[in-house]
């Protein structure tokens, strides 16, 4: 059998699903949409039961993808059960989800979640009476705790065999609506096929309220013009004998069907006055205090995140390294063979991992502030600065992740509502400079900037990032994605202290989307990278290396020198070199028609700090990091064709510039493809990003060299 | 609209206050409807950052309004 989840957000519905299910969960997509459907099994008595997790939502509506996907699947699949559950110290608001179900007349357990919680603060519930009246069985449960898991069961099972008592109901809405619906129901009955998949009533109701997806439907049935002509009418009249809309009217009612069976069967015995999360809140969300705690926690976020995972890191590395060594010796030295699995391979599979602690521990952090509550506060704390830049509270976390890593960024602008905010964000967020950017800056700005400025450089280029993020933003606003901002409007939920078991499963959940759906085309990528940089594999060297270092055997100084003048004519000939060549005429309005720092600028595209790593070769330094003075020297003595130097402050600032704003790499462009589900964005944002990197760096450059400066 | 209704920006912290209409699309009328701010509902002010956002009680629920929201809900005072 199967049983649906449903429930509005907040209301620990993921804990009974995961209380429920435990690890036997997946994760998919519901057909043709973005929305996350998530699936577990368990056995039950005799039963094998299929959990299926609604989204969150607090209505039925066809304002939002999550409510159409919700009702769609409870009137399509017909699952035998659904469960919707409730945070019983918030009863009448999340009862009016359930009133909604009672409409569609499916069979309907409500589960009392936090029920602890509820009878701590003075609520006092006659369990069998509120059954009755609203016709479903109720069952107290606490999910953190698992209390009243297998009652739900049992319930589920009762009404699956019919054994159930309890007589289903549905919220009237009043005299003169009820009149309208059986008029407008006695013309939908006349079309079988339609009747025999929706409730009448439910129909005609939705018609009244105006709900596009059903209206949708109606213009497919022949009776069509009748309908619509009767919607139309009975609409006319109740707005005028009532003198408000229907959908407010009926909304009236369903609260007015809760209040009255709450009035009944729920008693306050004590007035809570100040729960303990609003005295949290004095402090937390205070116009002075809330903006500085928030920095300082956000600050915490990112010491945790990097502090943890930089050991991780570093055995990964080493770990792959080592698997590197072992399965290359088992293949012939030097063959493509050997290239292609250490180098292609395993190599491409270390860059997917190499993300995964940082990846991991950020979205663990972030679990943490969101179960907590917190989340909800920050976006109120930003909203009135986001504001400014036609974005909204809730586009400022991911926007800040982005200065760790713009992977995890881009997946956390999930918890944006608004398909163009969240669009927006994400267009936005890589030129939020990563932590992958930083090397490249290190190395330019030691190389060609006096220790006494290096700090603000730095700080400059961050400054810079964030100034085109937020003029890109307001253009996008502008021409892209016209209109009034979307309103903004969110629960907030108490504090609550999270579960270990959940912020395990809420990290995992997102890091297995990266690793699954990421994944393969990082790997991909870094396959053609290393393709590009390795073939010809065999090209027409100047000099027969091979002869000379076996005839300079014992100076091991010369050997060295051999080889890496060897490794830089290899890539110098490769696609890649010859690519960057090709490019390199590009960049001289910027300053850097270097062909090497092209060719390190097209592996940047796998990760940013490959660009390091590629000048280092391409100087025949051998292998070089971010802090090498040997390669700084290097860059310092490049010189052009005409005997100028090639660099100068001016021309490295640009560049650096320019390796801040450009094509977001690899793995960005697969968790944008990832989450707007379509090639569009992710393409539109390599150009769009590249495209701007060249205008900033141009005006940089030539700005300088107008005031002087280079 | 008569003179004792004022948009719920002006009302400061602490104040309980009746909603009388929600000015806006069907969108977001529908969307606080579903969120459990109705027309006749009462509410009150938690926090509140001048013009920009604010935290509203209504019932058991807690709502955060963004920039601009506060200034299409009128109220009246209780």
């Amino acid at each position: 059998m199967t049983i649906a989840l449903a429930g509005n957000p907040n209301s620990g519905k993921t804990t009974v699903f995961n209380a429920l299910t435990g690890m036997h969960q997946h994760v998919g997509n519901y057909p043709g949409v973005t929305v996350e459907k998530k699936e577990g099994e368990l056995k039950y008595k005799d039963y094998e039961i299929t959990v299926v997790d609604l989204p969150g939502t607090y209505s039925l509506t066809a304002h939002s993808i999550d409510e159409v996907v919700a009702r769609n699947f409870v009137i399509e699949e017909k699952p035998d059960a659904v469960i919707d559950i409730i945070d019983s110290s918030n009863l009448e608001r999340n009862l009016y989800l359930a009133t909604q179900f009672m409409e569609l007349g499916v069979p309907l357990v409500l589960a009392f979640n936090m029920s602890d919680i509820a009878s701590k603060q003075g609520l006092e519930i006659d369990k069998v009476k509120l059954s009755e009246l609203l016709g479903a069985p109720i069952v107290f449960t606490v999910a953190t705790k698992k209390i009243g898991i297998n009652e739900l069961l049992d319930e589920a099972i009762n009404l699956v065999e019919k054994k159930t008592t309890i007589r289903r109901t549905t919220p009237s809405y009043g005299k003169e609506v009820e009149e309208e619906i059986r008029k407008i129901e006695d013309l939908l009955v006349k079309d079988k096929d339609l009747i025999q998949k929706y409730p009448s009533r439910w129909l005609a109701a939705k018609l009244l309220e105006g709900d596009s997806e059903v209206i949708k439907k109606i213009k497919e049935s022949k009776y069509s013009d009748e309908i619509i002509k009767q919607v139309e009418k009975s609409t006319a009249h109740l707005t005028n004998i009532l003198g408000d809309t229907p959908e407010a009217i009926i909304a009236d009612g369903r609260y007015g069907f809760i209040s009255g069976a709450c009035s009944e069967a729920v008693k306050r015995t004590y007035e809570v006055r100040h729960t303990t999360s609003d005295k949290i809140d004095t402090v937390l969300v205070n116009r002075i205090l809330g903006l500085p705690i928030f920095l300082g926690v956000m600050w915490l976020v990112f010491k945790f995140t990097f502090a943890a995972s930089a050991p991780l890191c570093d055995w990964l590395d080493a770990g792959m390294g080592w698997l590197g060594d072992k399965i290359g010796g088992l293949l012939p030295e030097g063959s493509a063979i050997q290239s292609l699995i250490v180098d292609g391979i395993i190599g491409g599979v270390g860059s997917v991992l190499s993300f995964v602690p940082i990846i991991f521990l950020l979205f663990l952090a972030m679990a943490a502030l969101e179960d907590s509550g917190y989340m909800a506060r920050a976006a109120f704390i930003m909203d009135k600065l986001m504001h400014k830049i036609g974005l909204h509270g809730r586009s400022f976390i991911p926007m800040l992740l982005g200065f760790g890593c713009n992977l995890p960024a881009i997946m956390a602008t999930r918890t944006i509502e608004d398909r163009k905010d969240r669009i927006v964000t994400i267009l936005v967020n890589p030129f939020m400079s990563c932590g992958a950017r930083l090397p490249v800056y290190t190395l330019f700005i030691g190389a060609f900037f006096p220790k006494k400025i290096a700090g603000n450089v730095l700080f400059s280029l961050y400054l810079l990032g964030i100034v085109v993020a937020i003029i890109m933003a307001k253009i996008f606003r502008r021409f892209l994605f016209k209109g009034p901002a979307a309103p903004f409007v969110m629960e907030l939920p108490p504090y609550r202290v999270p579960t270990i078991k959940g912020l395990l499963i809420h990290m995992w959940e997102r890091g297995a989307v990266y690793l699954k759906k990421a994944g393969t085309i990082i790997f991909a990528g870094c396959v053609l990278v290393w393709f590009l940089s390795n073939f010809p594999w065999n090209p027409q060297y100047s000099k027969d290396y091979d002869t000379l270092i076996e005839q300079a055997q014992g100076n091991e100084e010369l050997i060295t020198q051999l080889n890496n003048q060897q490794t830089f004519e290899k890539l110098e000939k490769s696609y890649a070199g010859k690519l960057g060549r090709a490019i390199a005429p590009v960049f001289r309005p910027l300053g850097f028609d270097d062909w090497k720092v092209t060719v390190g600028l097209v592996g940047g595209f796998i990760a940013k700090e490959i660009v390091v790593g590629t000048l280092g070769t391409l100087h025949s330094v051998g292998e070089a990091d971010e802090e090498s003075e040997s390669l700084r020297q290097a860059l310092q003595n490049e010189i052009r064709p005409d005997g100028s130097k090639m660099y100068n402050p001016l021309v490295a600032y640009a560049l650096m510039v320019f390796v801040l704003l450009y094509i977001p790499c690899v793995a960005t462009i697969a968790v944008i493809k990832r989450e707007t589900n379509s090639w569009r964005w992710p393409i539109f944002a390599a150009f769009y990003s590249t495209l701007i990197a060249w205008i900033v760096s141009f005006v940089i450059y030539q700005g300088g060299r107008f005031l002087g400066l280079g | 609209m008569e003179r004792n209704y004022l948009p719920l920006s002006l009302v400061p912290p602490g104040k309980e206050v009746t909603v009388v209409a929600i000015h806006g699309g069907r969108g977001l009328r529908m969307r606080l409807t579903d969120m459990g701010l109705n027309e006749g509902m009462k509410l009150k002010v938690l926090h509140s950052y001048g013009s920009g956002p604010c935290i509203i009680q209504v019932g058991d629920t807690r709502l955060v309004l963004g920039y601009g929201m506060a200034q299409k809900i009128f109220v009246k005072e209780v």
